[in-house]
Formats: C-alpha cells, sequence, structure tokens
C-alpha cells in the first residue's frame, strides 16, 4: 500500500477547501494567504478582466458571526474610500453558502519585509507618515482599526502604501449601522508565546461572545488587552501606529545605526513614548498630531513630544541648516584670512 | 518667491555687502562707492543666470556647483578689469555664487502650472 506525501494531502485538502466560484463573474487563480476569518484568493474578474482579491470565509453559515463579520468588514472598507486604504470592489455569497467579498488585488510586499531594503529613517518616516494619513482618514469616518501592526500594511510595486486588514474595525460614529453588533462584553485572549513561524493570523488572537477582539501583543493598546471596549477611541490606534513607529525607527543592525542616514535622536523617541503612553490621556489626542510631530522632526524642527535643551536647539538648528551655514562660515573666514594676509 | 526673483535679490544684496567688505582695505576705501555698485551688478547678474539654472535643473548640488562657477566666472572678469585683487575678488565671488546658487534650489519656488493645463 502507498501512502500519500504530506504534500500531496495538503495539495488535496486545499482542493477541497477552494471556493466554488460558479455563479460568480470571478475565476479563481490561486490562494494567496490566510487571514482570522478565511483566505484570501488571488481571482481573475471575468467581467472587467482585472485581477481581484477574494476573501472567503471558511465557514458556510451566511448568518453566522463571522459571515456577518466579514460583512461588516467590507462595508467599514467600503466607506473608507482613501488611496492608503484598499477598496472593496464587491460582496456576496458563494454557491456553498460561504461569505466572500471582492477587493484591490495589491501586488507588493507586507511593510515588515518592505522596510528591509529601506535603509534610511527618513524615508521610514516619511511611510509612516503614508500610514497615518489613511488611520486619520479613517478616524475622521469614525472608524478605528484595532490592529494595527507591520503585517497589515502592504507597500505597492509602486510605493503606494495601503493599510489592510478592517476586519477587526470599530466603527465610533455610524451613519449606517453596522449588522454586526457592538463589542461591548468582548475579551482578549492572547496567543502565549508564538511562535517565530506562525502566521500572524496565528499570533493575533479570537475570542467569540458578543463580539470578536483580535489584537496584536506589541501593538495593541494596554486598554484594547484589558478588554475596556468602551474606553476605546483613536487613542488606541494611536498607541498601535506609535509601536509600528517604534519598530519602523528601530535600526536593523547596528552598522545601519551608524551610518548618517540613521541619525534617530531623542526627539524620535519622545514621539515613540508619547504615543504609546500606558495612559490614553498622555498620548496624543490624534493622529494628525502624531503625524504632525513626525513631520516636524523629519524637517528639523522641535518636536511637541519633548522639550529641548538650549544645547539640542543649537544642535538641531545646525543639522538643518547645514550647508548654508557651512557656506556662511567659509565665506566669513576666508574673509578674515585676506584681511589678515593683506595687513602683513 | 520664484526662483529667478530671489537669486536676483539675494544676489543683489550679497553683493552689495560682499562689495561693502571692501571697506576693511583701507587701499581701497576711496573707491568704495564704485565697488559695491560693481559688486551689486555682478551679484545680481549672477543671481539671474543662477535662477534661471534653478527653474530648469532641481539639484541642490549642481545649484551650487553652478552658483560656484557663475561666481568665479564674473568675480575673474572683475579681477581681470582691476588689474589685481584677485584673490580678494574671486574667492568671496565665488562662494557668493555658491550661497545663492544653494538659496534658489532651497528656497526658490517652482513655476507654478495654470490650472488648465493640469487638468488635460
Amino acid at each position: 500500500m502507498k501512502f500519500l506525501s504530506d504534500k500531496a494531502l495538503e495539495r488535496l485538502r486545499e482542493g477541497a477547501d477552494a471556493p466554488d466560484l460558479a455563479g460568480t463573474r470571478y475565476r479563481l487563480l490561486e490562494r494567496v494567504a490566510r487571514g482570522g476569518m478565511g483566505v484570501v484568493y488571488a481571482a481573475q474578474d471575468q467581467m472587467l478582466e482585472r485581477r481581484v482579491a477574494l476573501k472567503v470565509l471558511d465557514v458556510p453559515t451566511p448568518d453566522g458571526d463571522l459571515a456577518l463579520r466579514l460583512n461588516r468588514e467590507a462595508r467599514v472598507l467600503a466607506r473608507l474610500e482613501h488611496p492608503g486604504i484598499v477598496p472593496v470592489h464587491d460582496v456576496g455569497t458563494l454557491a456553498d453558502g460561504r461569505v466572500f467579498y471582492a477587493m484591490k488585488f495589491v501586488e507588493g510586499q507586507r511593510l515588515d519585509k518592505h522596510i528591509e531594503s529601506v535603509h534610511s529613517l527618513p524615508d521610514r518616516l516619511r511611510l509612516f507618515l503614508r500610514i497615518c494619513d489613511a488611520v486619520a482618514f479613517a478616524h475622521a469616518r469614525g472608524v478605528l482599526h484595532r490592529d494595527l501592526k507591520p503585517a497589515n500594511v502592504m507597500i505597492g510595486a509602486f510605493g503606494e502604501v495601503l493599510v489592510m486588514d478592517w476586519g477587526l474595525a470599530k466603527i465610533l460614529r455610524d451613519s449606517v449601522p453596522p449588522e454586526a453588533p457592538a463589542d461591548p462584553d468582548a475579551t482578549i485572549i492572547q496567543a502565549p508565546n508564538a511562535q517565530p513561524n506562525e502566521t500572524d493570523t496565528a499570533r493575533a488572537t479570537a475570542v467569540t461572545g458578543h463580539g470578536t477582539i483580535l489584537g496584536t501583543p506589541g501593538y495593541m493598546s494596554p486598554e484594547q488587552a484589558r478588554g475596556d471596549i468602551a474606553q476605546l477611541d483613536q487613542r488606541s490606534d494611536i498607541f498601535s501606529l506609535g509601536a509600528l513607529l517604534c519598530f519602523l525607527a528601530a535600526a536593523p543592525s547596528p552598522q545601519e545605526a551608524a551610518r548618517s542616514t540613521w541619525r534617530k535622536d531623542k526627539a524620535l523617541d519622545a514621539i515613540c513614548a508619547k504615543a504609546t503612553a500606558i495612559n490614553p490621556d498622555d498620548r496624543y489626542s490624534s493622529v494628525s498630531a502624531l503625524s504632525a510631530d513626525v513631520s516636524r522632526y523629519l524637517d528639523g524642527l522641535p518636536v511637541t513630544a519633548r522639550r529641548e535643551t538650549v544645547f539640542e536647539k543649537v544642535a538641531r538648528f545646525y543639522r538643518r541648516y547645514t550647508v548654508p551655514i557651512l557656506l556662511i562660515a567659509a565665506y566669513l573666514v576666508m574673509r578674515v584670512l585676506l584681511l589678515i594676509f593683506s595687513r602683513r | 518667491m520664484n526662483k529667478i526673483l530671489l537669486g536676483l535679490l539675494l544676489g543683489a544684496v550679497l553683493g552689495a555687502i560682499d562689495g561693502a567688505s571692501a571697506w576693511f582695505t583701507p587701499a581701497v576705501r576711496t573707491q568704495l562707492a564704485g565697488i559695491i555698485i560693481g559688486s551689486t551688478i555682478k551679484g545680481v547678474i549672477a543671481g539671474i543666470a543662477i535662477g534661471f539654472f534653478a527653474r530648469k535643473v532641481h539639484s541642490l548640488l549642481l545649484g551650487i556647483v553652478f552658483g560656484l562657477a557663475v561666481g568665479f566666472v564674473l568675480a575673474f572678469i572683475v579681477a581681470q578689469m582691476q588689474h589685481g585683487y584677485y584673490l580678494e575678488i574671486i574667492l568671496p565671488g565665488s562662494i557668493v555664487g555658491m550661497i545663492v546658487g544653494y538659496a534658489t534650489q532651497r528656497y526658490g519656488a517652482a513655476t507654478a502650472v495654470p490650472a488648465t493645463s493640469r487638468q488635460s
């Protein structure tokens, strides 16, 4: 008797799990990733002749909690039309009863992979500012992301920055009532000691009850980790953004840290610390305030997160105006030398 | 402020200041007014040339190098006309050119594109 190999078994399992797209405008291409609630597939939209990503629920229960959540995620995305947020194209139920939604197929890399090739701190901070733009937009529309982390940010092939995975989004102000109930009683279970090779989904944790909260340790605000759902507001996302900023600002190696393009100082540390303060009241009041402080840092201006000493002010001024200061100093020194030599 | 105007004004001001620094050389103090006027005109010419360059080429380094070249050439011509004071004229003139080159690239505003052409 001959046994099937693990690889063959895996292929069979994937085939059996593949969604039945009969009756839809989509043709299945390949499996892309596994998410919290289901699987993301690449598919061909045969009407518009373009590649799309289909997020398909694992279980064929169109009325279950997960289906409601997937529908809700699609609706949240639909109300967030922004260049930094992946657009949703379609939502529906497959012949096999599984709920799905179609979204833009993003070809690119996750932020944590992408930054391995970004060796300049200012470039990384500029990426961060674009993430902030998308999150600030969502907040302005009354939506909290609640799971901001490097794995949920995609950098497209042309440098576009897209905030993904709004499955945990919470609607603060709702002009259109969400289908799924809010999460007043939700609690959090964290996956202990996540293995390095685990997927982010596995690292994130799920609890069901009246609602579902997923979160990623290290990026989740303390109030979110406590399950203090009623207290969650945009400052919870600001905490996650602060953690993301710390992640981006960390030099990949001591050699990189020594490079002139990696000049990280106390001001940036202060911004990280203020954004990730334990007490929400100590954090930035809005994402715009956080991104404004990072912009000021990039422009060589004083940041609100830290009061600097006179020496630091001088050093910052010199860093900002190095070229003109050196040129004017060269002019003055040269003038003085010419005077001295002409009088001899 | 657009780059040519910025180059012109900065060239004029720095040229005048540079010319006025001749006051520290007692031998030429009697000709100070002429030196200031000449230096200002030199600065204006250099500033306009650097401003035009900045409008075409968007590079801080090239702007500084071009400023150095223009400042050097104009100062050299002036020194030739003076038959002397080469160092005293060329060195400051070149550095002033570099400063104007830097400033036009860094602070000069790009020419605005008309709204109609942006739509098309």
